[in-house]
């Protein structure tokens, strides 16, 4: 079995932790948890001095770089709120983030409706030219790519971010979506037709709603990606009034290297937005890596 | 190559999809019901033109973005030019000349060599180790992994800029040493060229372990629970049942995220960028293909240049890539990435 369907989407059911078995659990060996505890510690511990260095000052970290806030301050949190700069990289990344998403998910579920349910020649050309895609890194193409978008008339434009974003998030869909949409059963599309649904029909009421599941899955990593991504942005948007969020906080630990506490308070609300998503969706992201890459 | 007619088509078709059932051999499918009988040449025709209003704008965007830019680097390449104006200074071969002789190239090849190797072997063991400790019943375990998985979420850039700060030679590790006595031991993590690519190494381990916890977490899981039964009944010891069912039966596991590793590492660059910016990477000893291809190519100015390192390093990937799926992902991802195997 792992051999065939090495990849596909991990449905609901099958992720990890059945809930009902919880209550059934022992407490089992405190060294565990122990151990789990110094990873834990280890994984978060960075991501506290972050926060907690934003609610310092200057003099504080300069005379101990590793403490706590004594006093706690407020106020770099406060200005990075009160800065329209920040609330505009904040929106020009919320807009490239769900454009992309959504040109990432029509695109992929459309060409992934047709590798999985249409026969005809030069389908396994056509799968393989976007599983290749794969091999194909934007650090690899990103000088050509960053002459492409300057020809094309969209640099300091978010267009010329989305664009490349999507054709880059296209491998992922397809790979991930595919084995879904194959996995609708054949009868429920013969059932459509003698109900005098055509192909397209049985495209629109039955495959969307019902690869819903691959869908978010393919939807959150496609925003995930681009929320995070830096190296495209830096090519193509030099404008400030265009920058995305990684970009804008690069840009204001470069500009107010010595203000430290102000560049971590920065930093960490920069953050808080990804954590939230994450949490919200942390079954499905997790869900989503492994189920694109089970063995 | 979507011209053919579909009934011919459904006949010659026959290498299955990754996860299917194989329908017999060039047997016609009886389950199409889209090419009803008396009206097939309308239908081809329909069949055709959805195929097309379908997968046309994916060809469209992931051609024009993804495959074009890769052929345009391999024309730029060999052109000495600019970024503006059309090419026409052509050097043929020059460029990659240049880059073979080109010391600094040498040195970030190494590099890359380096973080390749050690990502897999800081990351394999503590990663194995993690896996198996959080796939026992324990509490909290769901919690566990979330946490475990943080990292792996915040972007390269915040992830930059903290430790950054935090490996800085006054910054809060040294602090943190001289404070539990362990003073002797403070060092200049980013900018000593012996310890820097350690420190890089570091960094690295602590984003993407995570990443490998998970997906071993999932491979663990997918292990059918009457092995571990079967094993204990015949007296097996724990470390026993872990060394001859787990680890050989997440094998498959084990080789694609090696695999993703390996792939993730050539390609490294926001990390170096962010917290040795363009020109300090390679006095420190961190410098990757990726940073030596933007501070050669578009930070100069130098478009056909940075092309060329674009190519090259492009058929590195590759030939690594193809290499580790012709003798070592063969058996796992027949189907997957490799469908054009017959």
């Amino acid at each position: 079995m792992s051999t065939m369907t090495s990849v596909r989407p991990m449905l609901e059911e099958e992720l990890p932790e059945v809930r009902g078995t919880r209550e059934r659990q022992k407490w089992g060996n405190p060294v565990t948890y122990f151990i789990a505890f110094l990873f834990i510690a280890l994984s978060l511990g960075p991501v506290l001095y972050i926060v907690t260095g934003g609610f310092r000052d200057n003099s504080q970290i300069t005379s101990s770089p590793a403490g706590f806030p004594t006093p706690w301050r407020f106020d770099n949190y406060l200005n990075v709120l009160s800065s329209a700069t920040f609330w505009q990289q904040i929106g020009n990344s919320a807009i490239v983030g769900l454009t992309t998403t959504i040109g990432v998910v029509v695109l992929g579920v459309m060409v992934s409706f047709v590798l999985a349910r249409y026969h005809f020649q030069g389908r396994a050309a056509m799968y393989s030219l976007f599983a290749a895609g794969l091999m194909f890194p934007m650090t690899v193409a990103i000088t050509p790519l960053y002459i492409l978008v300057k020809d094309l008339g969209l640099m300091n434009s978010l267009a010329g971010v989305i664009l490349p974003q999507i054709a880059f998030g296209l491998p992922v869909t397809v790979i991930i979506l595919v084995p879904f949409l194959k996995a609708i059963p054949d009868e429920i599309e013969e059932a459509a037709s003698i109900d005098g649904a055509s192909r397209l029909g049985f495209f629109f009421r039955m495959v969307v709603p019902l690869s819903i599941p691959g869908v978010v899955t393919t939807g959150i990593l496609a925003f995930v990606a681009s929320w995070n991504s830096y190296l495209l942005p830096l090519f193509i948007l030099s404008d400030q009034s265009t920058y995305t969020l990684p970009l804008g906080v690069q840009a204001f630990a470069s500009q107010y290297s010595v203000d430290t506490a102000s560049v971590l308070a920065f930093t960490s609300l920069s953050m808080i937005p990804a954590l939230i998503f994450f949490t919200l969706f942390e079954r499905r992201i997790v869900g989503g890596l492994t189920g694109a890459v089970k063995g | 190559m979507r011209k053919e007619s579909a009934g011919a088509a459904s006949l010659t078709d026959e290498r299955p999809m990754p996860g299917t059932k194989k329908v017999g051999d060039g047997a016609p499918r009886a389950s199409s019901p889209a090419t009803p009988r008396p009206t097939r040449k309308t239908a081809d025709w329909r069949k055709r033109l959805e195929i097309t209003i379908l997968s046309g704008p994916a060809i469209i965007v992931f051609v024009s973005f993804v495959i074009l830019p890769v052929i345009l680097a391999a024309y730029y390449g060999f052109f000495r030019w600019k970024g503006y104006g059309p090419a026409t200074d052509f050097v043929g071969w020059g460029n990659y000349f240049i880059i073979f002789a080109d010391s600094a190239f040498h040195e970030v090849v190494l590099h890359n060599g380096i973080i390749v190797v050690l990502s897999l072997v800081f990351q394999l063991p503590v990663a194995i180790f993690l896996a198996l400790l959080l796939n026992q019943k324990i509490r909290g375990r769901s919690l566990i992994r979330v946490l475990i998985f943080v990292p792996y979420i915040i972007s390269e850039v915040i992830v930059g800029i903290g430790w950054g700060l935090m490996l800085q030679t006054n910054g809060a590790v040294n602090d943190l040493l001289a404070a539990v006595g362990l003073g002797a031991f403070r060092a200049d993590w980013l900018s000593d060229p012996k310890i820097a690519i350690w420190s890089l190494m570091v960094i690295i381990t602590w984003k993407y372990v995570g990443f490998a916890v998970i997906l071993f977490l999932a491979g663990l899981q997918s292990i059918p629970e009457e092995l571990f039964e079967a094993a204990s009944i015949d007296g097996a010891t724990y470390w026993q049942v872990q060394r001859h069912i787990t680890l050989p039966l997440l094998g498959p596991t084990l080789r694609i995220w090696a695999f993703l590793s390996i792939i993730g590492s050539l390609q490294l660059f926001d990390l170096v960028f962010i917290i040795w910016g363009q020109y300090v990477a390679s006095t420190a000893g961190t410098s990757t293909m990726a940073t030596y291809m933007v501070a050669n190519g578009r930070t100069s100015g130098n478009f056909g240049y940075g092309s060329a390192v674009a190519v090259v390093m492009f058929l590195i990937s590759l030939v690594i890539a193809l290499t580790y799926q012709r003798f070592v992902l063969r058996r796992d991802t027949a189907g997957a990435l490799t469908e054009r195997q017959k």
